[in-house]
């Protein structure tokens, strides 16, 4: 990379990478508190990305969609599930399937795939953000790796938030960001989604006196 | 002047049908309504659909486009001669079952009649929309409504396991032909690169590259060889017409086989282009096998209806027989042996409609008088069921292939069409050829003997069972209905030149060529397909003489003989009690057949020992296809299934790794 990267791309392109950290952190972190912080975290960088992409830019929409990221995804949501995991007593750790560095590793890998496959993707598009598209790919990745990995319900909707989040970083990087309308819709979906997963951790928790899921094992018909 | 042209007159013949199978719905338990009024009104209706069928043989070909069907894809509709021939077939033969089925249906017997009317009157018109069908939505529709039907009809009486399996057998390979069928239009429209014209025309018009139309050929075989019961796909034949009513038997045999004969026809000769030579090789050695199939393993049946469930399939193996040597003789342009060929498969169908239609209605007759419907025991039925009796003779001469009936001017075309096949420019064919003559000989053979089998055994000797003196004979409709189908095998049989003259509209516009100049010229007494010098075939002399020879021998023995015959029980050989029971059974009658042909059965048997307290002696004759071909198939299903059910562990994190794992393959695959 050269030095005449404008001091805006090289701004989104910190976010991004912090971001991406961000992620890696959530991967390896145990405690279900830590992990909800580290979530809000990564909500308040990518408002911070979003809203130096709408200074840089001048769109006015942008400015709507990073407003909305901030009130979300960085306050309301981990609100919502703070509230969550306090009603329903989860204290102690995060039990993973595989431990956290074979996580890490796979992780690793999974970074460069992503890099590799949207190297070709960002080369067609024009944008002064178009850098950021692996990052976004690689965080939608570990997101989704999160998920497999993790046993508790309440973690694997985190890492199923987080997963929107990559792709709301995709979405402004590759495009800035989408229409105004499949903004907001997609924002109502995610609170609605959590809302409801939350109204499911209760059933579980009475059905199956606990939040593992793999007492839901139980549930497929021979 | 708008006149009501042909086409239309089916079309309300297709609607009237419909509505009659409506009226029988809305009042499903009024046995009496439905069988003496809605079954012969659809009889009418069917000899009016014949009558115009006949009539628009020879004539220019009509269309019609309906409003319905899916929007900007309306029903295209065509009636030329190769349907016309059918729809004679359809319009016919239907009349004859459908008179019998007036007097057969009755209360209390599984399905309510209502419901059983409504069933036979839309498979008879959708019988006749197959026919009619342009285009390949239209085709399908009916085709499928058409196995539909049918199959509810098979499933009469579902109450019974077996039943229940045999209709899912026939459905189950229904569907496989109608996916072959489908297929085989889409090949035919030119798949993607080509026009997409769904319609017959458009089919027509598409040049195919001799590998797509061989696929296009193959795929049609294939699946209209499913529905007429080709090897390897016959299995559903003789478990589904044993399974049906007797009329509906009558009209899946006799008509519904015919309609994918029709299919083969139309996709082969008229829609798909020129043929290959070898596409004609390959629906020869299949009909000769299925030929052979058939006729060896109708021989050994002891149920009477499986008897002629196999029977069918060996017809319909000579029907493949005759569409393979058209097929070659087309693909060389001899025309006017193809002709003769074509013109041997259009009076088989003919024929065979008619007299196994009738056969399976007699068998109908006789288990409602017996309920039985086991060879081992009837025996003697011609005492008491005289008129059922002796027009299952007409049948039965007819199925042998013997003069003067219909089967035999059929039998007799196909073999002379293949004594010219030496003039094939190909070595190879013509050294095969002539074998293949020699098997349909030996065809023809075994088939008289399984005739001789179903009539000597049922109507012939003494009765094996006491209960068989209380059988009475058909009632009224059901003889009106058997002498119907009986006139027509004899008039097929005695009046081959009106016939042929009538098919040769049909052979003329596949072809180009027919056998009318050279039958014209002999009148209507005298058959010389291609030149009296070859061969020529008087009907009205063999039947002169057979009724002669019969009288004369009556006579004789009445008048010479009658009075000095001394009655007095058979030599007993020392054993002094000999019942009905001692007569030949049906499994003795075809132990020869079993024991020269013993590889081709798979047979488990049960010998008596002389240690038995009750010695028995059973057989059980096998499909060997069942066991080499659809249970391995069947077992690889289940165990692929088994496989299968193992990605759904239960756990959600494999769940979400299944989905990831594709995400991944497919960024990875489908990279810019």
């Amino acid at each position: 990379m050269s030095a005449t990267i404008p001091l805006t791309a090289q701004l989104i392109n910190l976010c991004a990478s912090v971001i991406l950290l961000l992620t890696f952190a959530m991967l390896a972190q145990r405690r279900v508190m830590q992990l909800i912080n580290l979530f809000a975290l990564q909500g308040f960088m990518l408002f911070l990305s979003t809203l130096v992409v709408a200074v840089t830019t001048g769109q006015s929409h942008l400015y709507w969609s990073a407003g909305l990221t901030l009130l979300l995804k960085a306050l309301l949501l981990p609100w919502i599930l703070n509230r969550l995991m306090h009603r329903l007593q989860i204290k102690g750790e995060v039990e993973a399937l595989i431990n956290i560095p074979t996580t890490m590793l796979v992780g690793i890998g999974l970074v460069i795939i992503a890099f590799n496959v949207a190297l070709p993707i960002s080369q067609l598009s024009h944008t002064i953000t178009r850098g950021t598209l692996g990052i976004a790919l690689a965080v939608v990745m570990l997101a989704f790796l999160m998920m497999i990995t993790r046993r508790k319900a309440i973690s694997q909707v985190v890492g199923f938030l987080s997963m929107e989040n990559g792709l709301f970083l995709a979405a402004t990087s590759a495009t800035y960001g989408m229409p105004m309308v499949v903004e907001l819709g997609i924002a109502l979906d995610v609170l609605v989604g959590a809302l409801i997963l939350g109204v499911f951790f209760f059933q579980i928790r009475d059905q199956f006196d606990s939040l593992d899921i793999h007492h839901m094992e139980r549930l497929k018909d021979n | 002047m708008p006149s009501l042209l042909a086409i239309d007159t089916l079309l309300i013949a297709a609607c009237v049908w419909a509505i009659l199978g409506l009226a029988g719905l809305m009042a499903p338990r009024k046995t009496r309504f439905i069988a003496k009024t809605l079954f012969p009104l659809g009889a009418l209706v069917s000899v009016l659909a014949g009558i115009v069928g006949l009539a628009s043989l020879g004539a220019t070909s009509q269309t019609a486009v309906l409003v319905i069907g899916l929007p900007d894809l309306p029903f295209h509709l065509r009636l030329d001669n190769l349907s016309a021939i059918f729809v004679t077939l359809l319009g016919f033969v239907s009349a004859g079952i459908s008179i019998f089925a007036a007097g057969y249906f009755r209360q209390g017997e599984g399905t309510a009649p209502g419901l059983l009317c409504f069933e036979y009157h839309i498979f008879l018109a959708s019988m006749l929309l197959v026919l009619l069908a342009d285009d390949a939505y239209a085709f399908m529709v009916a085709w499928e409504t058409m196995a539909l039907s049918s199959f509810f009809l098979v499933t009469t009486d579902h109450r019974h396991e077996t039943i229940r399996r045999a209709g899912f057998l026939y459905l189950l390979i229904a569907h496989i032909g109608a996916i072959a069928i489908l297929l085989s239009f889409g090949v035919m429209t030119g798949g993607a690169g080509g026009s997409g014209d769904y319609s017959f025309a458009g089919m027509r018009a598409q040049q195919l590259s001799p590998f797509w139309s061989s696929a296009a050929y193959l795929l049609a075989l294939v699946g209209f060889g499913a529905k007429a019961g080709l090897l390897p796909l016959h299995v559903w034949l003789p478990e589904a017409h044993p399974a049906a009513p007797s009329p509906v038997s009558a009209l899946m045999s006799g008509v519904m086989l015919k309609t994918a004969i029709y299919g083969l026809l139309r996709v082969s000769f008229d829609l798909v282009g020129t043929p290959i030579w070898w596409w004609g090789v390959v629906a020869l050695a299949i009909g000769l096998a299925t030929a052979l199939f058939g006729v060896l393993y109708s021989t050994v049946q002891s149920d009477m209806k499986r008897l002629l469930a196999y029977s069918s399939i060996e017809n319909i193996g000579l029907l493949a027989i005759g569409i393979g040597l058209a097929l070659i003789f087309h693909s060389y342009r001899m025309e006017a042996l193809a002709a003769l060929a074509l013109t041997a498969v259009f009076y088989h169908c003919l024929a065979h409609a008619g007299f196994k239609s009738l056969l399976f209605l007699c068998t109908g007759s006789v288990l409602h008088a017996t309920k039985e419907r086991s060879l081992g025991k009837l025996g003697g039925l011609i005492h008491r069921m005289p008129w059922v009796a002796w027009l299952a003779l007409v049948g039965v001469i007819a199925s042998a292939g013997l003069p003067p009936l219909s089967g035999f001017v059929s039998e007799w075309l196909l073999l002379q069409s293949f004594l010219f096949s030496p003039g094939l420019p190909h070595a190879w064919l013509n050294m095969v050829v002539p074998v293949a003559a020699a098997v349909v000989a030996l065809v023809a053979a075994l088939a008289g003997f399984a005739m001789v089998k179903f009539y000597g055994i049922i109507f012939l000797g003494q009765m094996r069972e006491d209960s068989l003196k209380d059988a009475h004979d058909a009632g009224v409709w059901e003889k009106a209905g058997l002498v119907w189908l009986a006139l027509i095998t004899v008039l097929l049989g005695i009046m081959p030149a009106t016939v042929i003259l009538r098919i040769d509209a049909a052979t003329r516009q596949l072809l180009g060529a027919g056998l009318s100049e050279h039958v014209r010229d002999h009148g209507w007494w005298m058959l010389a397909p291609i030149s009296p010098e070859r061969a020529s075939y008087e009907s009205v002399i063999f039947l002169v003489t057979i009724v002669l020879s019969v009288w004369l021998g009556r006579w004789l023995v009445h008048h010479l003989y009658h009075g000095r015959g001394r009655r007095s029980a058979a030599w007993d050989c020392g054993y002094h009690f000999q019942g009905p029971r001692a007569q030949d059974t049906a499994e003795g009658f075809s132990q020869p057949i079993r024991r020269i042909f013993e590889p081709m059965f798979r047979m488990q048997r049960h010998l008596p020992t002389a240690r038995d307290r009750e010695p028995y002696y059973s057989v059980q004759v096998e499909d060997h296809f069942w066991h080499w071909l659809y249970l391995p198939i069947a077992r690889l299903a289940a165990w692929l299934s088994m496989r299968i059910t193992t990605l759904q562990g239960g756990r959600i994190a494999v769940y979400l790794m299944y989905s990831f794992i594709t995400l991944l393959l497919l960024l990875l695959v489908a990279r810019p």
